[in-house]
């Protein structure tokens, strides 16, 4: 294999975050961590370390604050001599029911899952697009291709963003850089630990692996992991309204 | 986490069946513990018998604190969160050029749970226990203390820790010292023994010769076939080479419960006529993975013995009386109609354990399986505990689904000193079964 990428990763604590960046980690990247809380981040500083990070570097941004969002981009490109991949994956589950009772709160889930991904995914394409490469990968949800009364704010937010990166990847389709939108269903994640689980969650381990693979493949696209998603969401996005509307979903 | 399914979580035998009241999936090992006692880390659920269990209560599940603090690739040192197995860790070491100090023969068991049943392998002649390689380990208390506990500080806790069934507090990280190895390879030795004279004699030639040693002994054998079986030593290849964590080959998995007559006394009696007579005998190279972890490759194996699972016998009597008691237990076995599937022989080395509670001492160990079948089995296990007890034995709790109050006390003579060492929000299944 050539030179392992260079990986800035936003978001690192994150479950997903953490198993796509020990994948790099054991082939030798430099890896540029981004996350809010400290001493989750020296955590997982310390364990990329020590698998094999050529580099691993960490500091703590609070990314609500978008107006920062172009300095860290530079200094991680500064830090890493370049970015060869980008994965943007921080974001919180709102509860559902406070999100409907106060617009505040729905505010502030669409600020961290929306706008502070779209910034991000912004500053860091524009960059790519300079250079005429890298790979931009962002957490999506299957939430957002469809808005479901158990969701919709956090659907919104995701699908605002696949949206989003849609244009970006239009955009820069003859730029040489790759957008990747990644649509996870169910994972076992601390984000998810009050759901009841079933045989349609997947491990992070099991999306991390998707992510990579569609990383080294080159996609530039929408991507569900697994893959059996992409089936069920077409079968719920082509229910039509006057069916959905009665279901439960 | 989820209520339901994770709650009735058994341990590997299935056998007692009971249900957590909580389960905490534990995420960063720098918070606190929840409230809820009485709590209990949990790793993998390998121990076999109620030992991973605790009924009514808190399991803390440790297996998402699995991320490496320190990997030392020049001296061989790591440290890791409890949670990390022996598998995930074998993936980062082996290419490195390491193994592990000790293994025991499954890779399905968490270094958190490696210490606290201060888990053995084939080289314990050599290299002791598990917990013999721990340098230095956190523990967390309930009273949200935090002790680094070595063997040269805060030592009576760190030796009520290792081999303390998780009962002292939680242990979110731990450093240990590994292997160096130059390929991912063994020479192994098999070779036929008729007895337990000759199991002996074979063991004691064997321990300068080979680092690892473990023997098969046919439990169903009759008359001049008594105790016969296979002995197993094999050393780390020494020529440098490959550095795969893996072996390739299938894995297979069993799908379903097998139903109770799948293994009978008949169908256990001629699978060991079968493994007897037709094992590769003389030298033959081995990947690690087959060497030490053949189980491994059967993916849920415990299902081969039905839904009402299966108990695990493993006990230690001294060298003096190994003889007579090795060879009366396999009789008990015998007259009692009972087949054992997996019988494992070996000798203990003389390295002292670190644990108060640690099982491994000097003598002879015998490790046996029995389907779970009710008030005969358990009689059985009755008679062989008593075997053991007669020769100032022991019994190990990993394995254990029943013992009595009284051969527990008996197999470890520092359990009144170990016990001032718990935690007073920790409590198991077992701890309450056998003391409470």
């Amino acid at each position: 294999m050539a030179e392992p990428p260079r990986v800035l990763v936003i978001g690192a604590t994150s479950a997903i975050a953490q198993a796509v960046a020990r994948i790099y980690a054991a082939r030798g990247s430099r890896l540029y961590l981004v996350a809010r809380d400290a001493s989750k981040l020296e955590a997982v500083r310390a364990d990329l370390a020590a698998r094999g990070a050529a580099q691993a570097d960490a500091i703590v941004a609070d990314l609500a604050r978008i107006e920062r969002h172009g300095q860290i981009v530079d200094d991680a490109a500064t830090a890493l001599a370049g970015i060869d991949v980008a994965l943007i994956a921080h974001g919180v589950l709102p509860e559902q029911a406070r999100a409907q009772s106060s617009f505040a709160e729905a505010q502030r889930a669409l600020e961290v899952n929306f706008t502070s991904p779209a910034s991000l995914a912004h500053e860091i394409a524009n960059r790519f697009e300079t250079r005429g490469r890298g790979t931009l990968a962002v957490i999506g949800s299957v939430a957002g291709d469809r808005g479901r009364q158990s969701n919709y704010v956090y659907g919104a937010a995701k699908g605002g963003l696949a949206i989003f990166l849609q244009g970006l990847r239009h955009r820069l389709h003859r730029s040489g850089v790759k957008i990747l939108t990644v649509k996870p269903g169910f994972v076992d994640t601390p984000m998810t630990a009050g759901f009841p689980k079933g045989p349609l969650w997947a491990s992070p381990e099991r999306v991390a692996r998707g992510i990579v693979a569609a990383i080294d493949r080159g996609t530039s696209g929408e991507i569900y992991v697994p893959g059996f998603w992409r089936a069920i969401m077409a079968l719920i996005r082509a229910l039509p309204e006057r069916v959905f509307v009665k279901t439960k979903l | 986490m989820n209520a339901g399914r994770a709650l009735e979580a058994p341990s590997w035998g299935r056998f007692p069946r009971q249900r957590a009241a909580r389960l905490e999936a534990l995420q960063w090992r720098h918070e606190p513990l929840p409230a809820s006692a009485p709590l209990l880390p949990r790793g993998c659920g390998s121990s076999y018998g109620d030992s991973c269990l605790n009924e009514g209560g808190t399991l803390l599940d440790t297996t998402r604190l699995d991320r490496l603090v320190a990997f030392d690739r020049e001296r061989g040192v790591v440290r890791c969160e409890a949670g990390v197995t022996f598998e995930q860790l074998l993936d980062v070491i082996v290419p490195a050029g390491w193994f592990l100090p000790v293994s025991p023969g499954t890779r399905r068991v968490t270094v958190g749970g490696a210490i606290a049943n201060d888990v053995h392998g084939k080289n314990h002649h050599r290299a002791g226990t598990f917990g013999a390689h721990v340098r230095a380990l956190e523990l967390v208390r309930s009273d949200g203390s935090r002790l680094v506990c070595t063997p040269g500080s805060n030592v009576e806790r760190f030796a009520a820790t290792v081999g303390g069934l998780g009962l002292t507090g939680l242990v979110s990280w731990a450093e240990f010292g590994l292997k160096r190895i130059a390929r991912a390879e063994l020479h192994v030795e098999t070779r036929r023994f008729h007895g337990i004279d000759e199991f002996l004699a074979l063991s004691a030639e064997s321990a300068g010769r080979f680092e690892h040693t473990v023997a098969w002994v046919d439990t169903t054998a009759r008359g001049r076939h008594f105790a016969r079986g296979l002995f197993m030593g094999a050393n780390h290849a020494e020529e440098p080479g490959p550095l795969m964590a893996r072996s390739r080959g299938r894995r297979l998995a069993i799908p379903f419960d097998f139903p109770a007559f799948a293994l009978s006394r008949l169908s256990v009696r001629a699978f060991n006529v079968l493994h007897f007579s037709t094992a590769r005998v003389g030298p033959a190279r081995a990947h690690l993975q087959p060497f030490f972890y053949p189980l491994d490759a059967i993916g849920q194996w415990n299902r081969m013995y039905g839904r009402r699972g299966f108990v695990q016998h493993q006990c230690v009597v001294p060298m003096a009386p190994a003889r007579a008691a090795t060879g009366a237990l396999l009789d008990a076995i015998s007259a009692s109609g009972e087949a054992s599937f997996l019988s494992v022989l070996k000798v203990f080395g003389e390295r002292p354990s670190p644990g108060l509670m640690s099982f491994p001492r000097p003598g002879v160990t015998l490790a046996l399986d029995f389907p779970m079948r009710g008030a005969r089995t358990l009689a059985l296990l009755e008679r062989l505990d008593a075997i053991v007890m007669e020769a100032g034995g022991a019994i190990y709790p990993a394995k254990d689904a029943r013992m009595s109050r009284d051969t527990f006390r008996r197999s470890f003579p520092r359990l009144e000193e170990f016990a001032r060492h718990i935690d007073p929000a920790f409590s198991s299944s077992f701890w309450r079964r056998v003391h409470g």
